[in-house]
């Protein structure tokens, strides 16, 4: 077990207490020594202990390192890495090895960060337990008969039994902050359009966002700094100049106005859940932020909304698997169309085959105006629900997850039941903000809790600062599982 | 809203996936249940809102025409379960 921060860990590299190569094999054991986790689908042994090999060389000849380089982390499998399997959790791409490299994946290369594998997710990220992978569950480094969450459940789970310090995600209704509230972790979803989303396979484009899960905020921000920025080659990219949130770690609370919304503690929402949430939004308090009482009214639309938006445009999305370009193909079609229809019906699980076949129905002849226009126009009640609550306030608050942790199996058999655990996230990317979820304490089944933190467009180094003054005051996301 | 069998024939149909016929009925119900949950939007008033369709309204960036990339056609056919002579390889579907 390793609760060691990046900057601890960078610290040691530089003195030359620690190298590279050691900690990449201390990683690749602990992987090991946690294969029960199932949090990797892949482990690349040879490839980051080359890759470590090489920072440390470059550390003797006296080159300029960066912050990352020599840090072990992990990559979800959704992130295209050039001559290494990317399955995105599906049967459908078991086999497929990109000729390219994510611009996540280059960038985290390129500050000499060592990626250790890839770690296991729903399938296309479509889930919020990891049960849907086609490679089997994740399970909670805080109970064994616990889901990680997900879609990010791998990375949260590898961070949380401190197998690496921080793995990236992505966070399309939630698959960032939800995982890293049931592990005990930090996730950092950026504003959308802040990290390329160039070889990060597509689930749905107007919600998909890259970001990162690691203990603390203040390593969030390391990793954030380094992948944030516009690339050419998403043109969702945003053009503006990308200002350092690690510089930014260091601001006084005073002043601050936090938006508690009333809607975030609704019905769904366990006492426990709540009561840790206050908790922790105490602590903000008597660093001199202020509470205020907010109410967004139209966040009980949000899951309607999202799961009419984000089938429809997977529906787009995957249509790409066609089993004749890549990917799964059939063995026994006779005709084009059978080896589309089949290629498909054995490529995708039974959860990407539901959201493909709800999206097909929105967008079909004589349902488009009635579900996905009017989705649409849902989604701008809630953007301006977003816009309307940050005249008056800096960030808006809530539970990340009306519950802990659920337990494997519990849900899986309910697609509205497993819908609804995303009820505080989705909002969030309907309306394109960045948002973390930090941990607060734990509910008494022993299980962490995470705030949620909104804030507006761009404010990324706003809500690390909020994350990291709670974190300087409480030690709750130094906590560590039972080995 | 109610869904028939044919329904849901006629959008698999469209989604390019094939579904087995004693699977139809459970396919049904269960897309029925998830179909129902959009039940909410009517009742939202959106009569005066514009649909949002990307988080910022911004315009989607335009590049200059110019080829970045070169011809990576080999390495792309390579991914193909099959592929001849810098092609993809299909059932015949021209008899």
């Amino acid at each position: 077990m390793s609760t060691a921060s990046i900057a601890a860990l960078a610290a040691d590299l530089a003195v030359g207490r620690t190298s590279a190569v050691q900690l990449a094999e201390q990683s690749l054991q602990r992987a090991d020594a946690q294969r029960a986790l199932n949090s990797f689908i892949r482990l690349d042994a040879d490839a980051a202990l080359a890759a470590a090999r090489t920072v440390d060389a470059d550390r003797a000849a006296g080159r300029e390192m960066h912050p990352l380089a020599g840090i072990p982390f992990a990559h979800k499998d959704i992130f295209c890495t050039k001559g290494i399997t990317t399955t995105c959790g599906s049967r459908m791409l078991q086999h497929f090895v990109p000729p390219y490299d994510a611009l996540v994946v280059e960038r985290l290369a390129r500050a000499g960060a060592v990626s250790i594998g890839k770690t296991n997710m729903d399938e296309f990220a479509m889930g919020s337990s990891n049960e849907n992978s086609a490679y089997g569950a994740a399970i909670n480094p805080w109970g064994s008969a616990r889901v990680p969450g997900g879609s990010s459940g791998g990375s949260a789970a590898a961070v949380a039994a401190g197998i690496v310090p921080f793995a990236t995600g992505t966070d399309t209704g939630g698959s960032i902050r939800q995982p890293a509230a049931f592990c005990g972790i930090t996730g950092l979803k950026p504003t959308y359009g802040r990290v390329s989303r160039y070889g990060m396979i597509a689930y749905a484009s107007s919600l998909d966002c890259a970001g990162v899960l690691a203990r603390s905020a203040t390593d969030c921000a390391t990793v954030f700094d380094q992948i944030t920025g516009f690339d050419p080659r998403d043109s969702t990219s945003v053009d503006r100049p990308a200002d350092r949130t690690a510089d930014a770690l260091g601001q006084p609370l005073a002043g601050l106005r936090i938006g508690v919304a009333r809607e975030y503690f609704g019905g769904g929402v366990h006492d426990d859940v709540a009561a840790r949430t206050h908790a922790a939004l105490r602590e903000l308090e008597m660093q001199g932020a202020q509470l205020v009482d907010i109410t967004l009214p139209s966040a009980h639309h949000a899951i309607a909304a999202y799961y009419v938006i984000a089938p429809a445009e997977a529906s787009s999305n995957l249509a790409r698997y066609d089993g004749v370009r890549y990917g799964h193909r059939s063995m026994d079609a006779r005709s084009l169309d059978e080896l589309y229809s089949r290629s498909r019906a054995e490529g995708f699980g039974s959860e990407v085959q539901r959201r493909i076949l709800v999206g097909t129905y929105a967008l079909s002849a004589g349902y488009y105006d009635a579900y996905y226009l009017r989705a649409q126009k849902v989604r701008r009640l809630i953007a301006n629900d977003f816009l309307g609550a940050f005249g008056s306030v800096d960030l808006i608050a809530g539970p990340t997850a009306p519950t802990t942790a659920f337990r494997l199996g519990e849900k899986s058999g309910d697609a509205l039941a497993m819908y609804a655990a995303d009820v505080n996230t989705v909002a969030v990317n309907l309306a394109g903000l960045p948002a973390i979820s930090v941990p607060a304490g734990f509910a008494a089944d022993g299980l962490p809790v995470g705030l949620q933190l909104i804030a507006p467009a761009f404010a990324e180094a706003r809500l690390l600062n909020a994350a990291h003054q709670l974190q300087r005051v409480t030690d709750w996301h130094l906590q560590e599982p039972a080995a | 809203m109610p869904l028939d069998p044919a329904a849901v024939r006629h959008i698999a149909r469209l989604a390019r996936l094939a579904v087995a016929e004693d699977r139809l009925e459970g396919l049904r119900s269960d897309l029925e249940r998830v179909l129902h949950l959009f039940d909410d939007l009517a009742a939202a008033n959106v009569d005066n809102f514009a649909p949002l369709a990307h988080p910022h309204d911004q315009s989607l960036g335009l590049r200059d025409d110019v080829v970045g990339e070169g011809d990576r056609s080999d390495e792309l056919l390579a991914l193909a379960p099959s592929a001849q002579g810098g092609y993809f390889l299909v059932p015949k579907v021209i008899e």
